[in-house]
């Protein structure tokens, strides 16, 4: 069974078993406006949480993208190279970023869950 | 401006129209301005370049600048008027006919541009004293000051910020659009002045626009800048446009931005912009900094501003640092992004002369990583104004 985790920086974390699927959510692409391009980590790469792991363009300005969580890059979305604009169309679906192998479990306890996720947003601006 | 909270923002009188059609908005200049509407910059962008796109731009300074003495008239008012102007801009303004448009830089001392703007001549027989300026939001205070002091005796500002606002109607489909409203529209050659009336008021409209697309600029009255948006806004290829999208037209056109392309440590010629100092001028020279800026157009200038055109797909922004290939520093991006229509990243920046010929490989720093790029012709699009 899988289960989707939020950050205050506006990511998502879809964990299954010890993979953890990443990207940004629906009110952070909003915030962004059309994103023009998505430079993703290489697979391999060992990544601390709270490291710089994706940066996104929109038209306008760069946004970093920091890891939630600690572990390895096991896939990257290559479809965003072509099409970027699927993180408008679909944040929190096809527009994910990394594929990432869990090396800490326990960070997902830090995270939140949906209904605190909606209620952090809902206090901000 | 990080500080400045919205109450202590200026607003333009379309303020509410932004409200109302769902602008988000952005301090800007200390103003409170549209940055983007509903269809997004990179809608917006698209629209413009395809239909038409309104946008307000009336935090910009609108003022005349008229000739002291009121014994004048004709070409002979023209000639003083313009005479005064020229000590302060490298823009030949005595040459310009009736009703003529141009875009100059007023200078420092050193040849600095302290700002760029636009000055059109008079149209009406019994105005020929006259100049129409408009000069950037971020500039105007310090820019009246400067020229009010510098020209008094000879002419007298008088700013119209405060009771016009300024619109821009931009895109292919823009002269069918304000022909409906402004028949003069039509007949209007590219940087030209027309007055005409619009809602019953006298306005000022010239063919001219900071997108590379045909288009005007539209003058008019506070109190009827609403109503005339509105109208604009009915027309089925007319969509609002915001700061964010007016931005990525003008880098795509190969635009100065004051405060980032330009500023008062960069010449004319420096900045690329020599075809706008006039042959009479660069012979008679008599504006600031002339000594500086007439030998730099003999011998080059140390640095010159050029397009840039990164590889790949991710955007370079403004501060990147350009170097060789040996890793030594040789220029600085001050404007980069992505360009909707070129759809590619776009840029452009600071190099050193041996840099600034056209096909030169670069290399930019992003976020620190080298990224090939090329020094390339401007605009990055092709220009569509009407001939």
């Amino acid at each position: 069974m899988s289960t989707v985790k939020f950050t205050e920086d506006h990511e998502w974390v879809l964990i299954d078993g010890d993979v953890a699927t990443i990207g940004i959510t629906n009110y952070a692409q909003e915030q962004l406006g059309d994103v023009v391009f998505v430079e993703l980590p290489e697979v391999g790469r060992e990544v601390a949480k709270g490291d710089e792991a994706a940066v996104v363009e929109s038209v306008k300005a760069a946004s970093e993208v920091y890891a939630p969580v600690t572990g390895e890059i096991v896939e990257i979305n290559d479809a965003l190279d072509e099409t970027p604009a699927k993180v408008n169309e679909d944040a929190q679906g096809a527009g994910w970023f990394v594929k990432m192998k869990l090396s800490n479990t326990g960070e997902l306890e830090e995270l939140m869950d949906e209904a605190a996720y909606n209620t952090f947003t809902a206090g901000l601006d | 401006m990080g500080t400045q909270t919205t109450e202590d923002l200026l607003k333009t009188p379309l303020h509410g129209l932004h409200v109302e059609l769902g602008a988000k908005m952005v301090p800007f200049a200390g103003y409170d301005m549209p940055v983007q509407y509903k269809l997004g910059v990179l809608g917006e962008h698209l629209h413009t370049r395809n239909k038409a796109g309104l946008f307000d731009v009336s935090h910009m300074g609108p003022a005349f600048l008229k000739c002291t003495d009121e014994s004048l008239t004709g070409d002979a008012a023209h000639e003083a008027v313009a005479e005064a102007l020229e000590t302060l801009i490298p823009g030949d303004i005595k040459g310009l006919a009736p009703g003529q448009m141009r875009y100059t830089q007023l200078l420092n001392d050193n040849g600095g541009i302290m700002d760029d703007l636009m000055v059109t001549r008079s149209r009406q027989p019994d105005a020929q004293g006259m100049l129409f300026l408009v000069v950037n939001a971020g500039c105007k205070e310090n820019d009246f000051r400067h020229i009010e002091e510098k020209l008094a005796g000879r002419a007298k500002l008088n700013r119209i910020d405060q009771e016009r606002s300024l619109l821009a109607l931009q895109g292919p489909e823009a002269a069918n659009v304000l022909a409906r409203f402004v028949p003069e529209a039509n007949d209007l050659g590219f940087m030209e002045l027309r007055r005409v009336e619009i809602e019953g008021e006298r306005a000022l409209i010239t063919r001219s626009g900071y997108t590379g697309e045909d288009g005007y600029e539209i003058c008019v009255m506070n109190g009827v800048a609403e109503a005339f948006a509105r109208k604009l806004l009915a027309e089925q290829e007319v969509e609002p446009i915001g700061l964010g999208a007016r931005d990525s037209l003008r880098l795509e056109a190969g635009l100065c931005l004051y405060g980032h392309d330009i500023d008062e440590t960069t010449t004319p010629v420096e900045a690329a912009l020599t075809w706008s100092i006039g042959k009479r001028r660069r012979e008679e020279g008599g504006f600031p900094g002339a000594q500086k800026i007439l030998g730099q157009i003999a011998d080059g200038a140390p640095r010159k501003r050029v397009g840039i055109r990164p590889e790949g797909k991710g955007p370079a922004r403004e501060g990147t640092e350009v170097v060789d290939t040996n890793g030594n520093v040789i220029g600085t991006v001050t404007s980069g992004g992505f360009g909707p229509t070129a759809n590619a990243p776009v840029a452009m920046g600071y190099v050193t002369k041996e840099f600034a010929k056209k096909g030169t490989p670069l290399t930019l720093m992003v976020r620190g990583k080298p990224r090939a790029a090329e020094v390339v012709a401007m605009p990055f699009i092709e220009k569509r104004y009407r001939k």
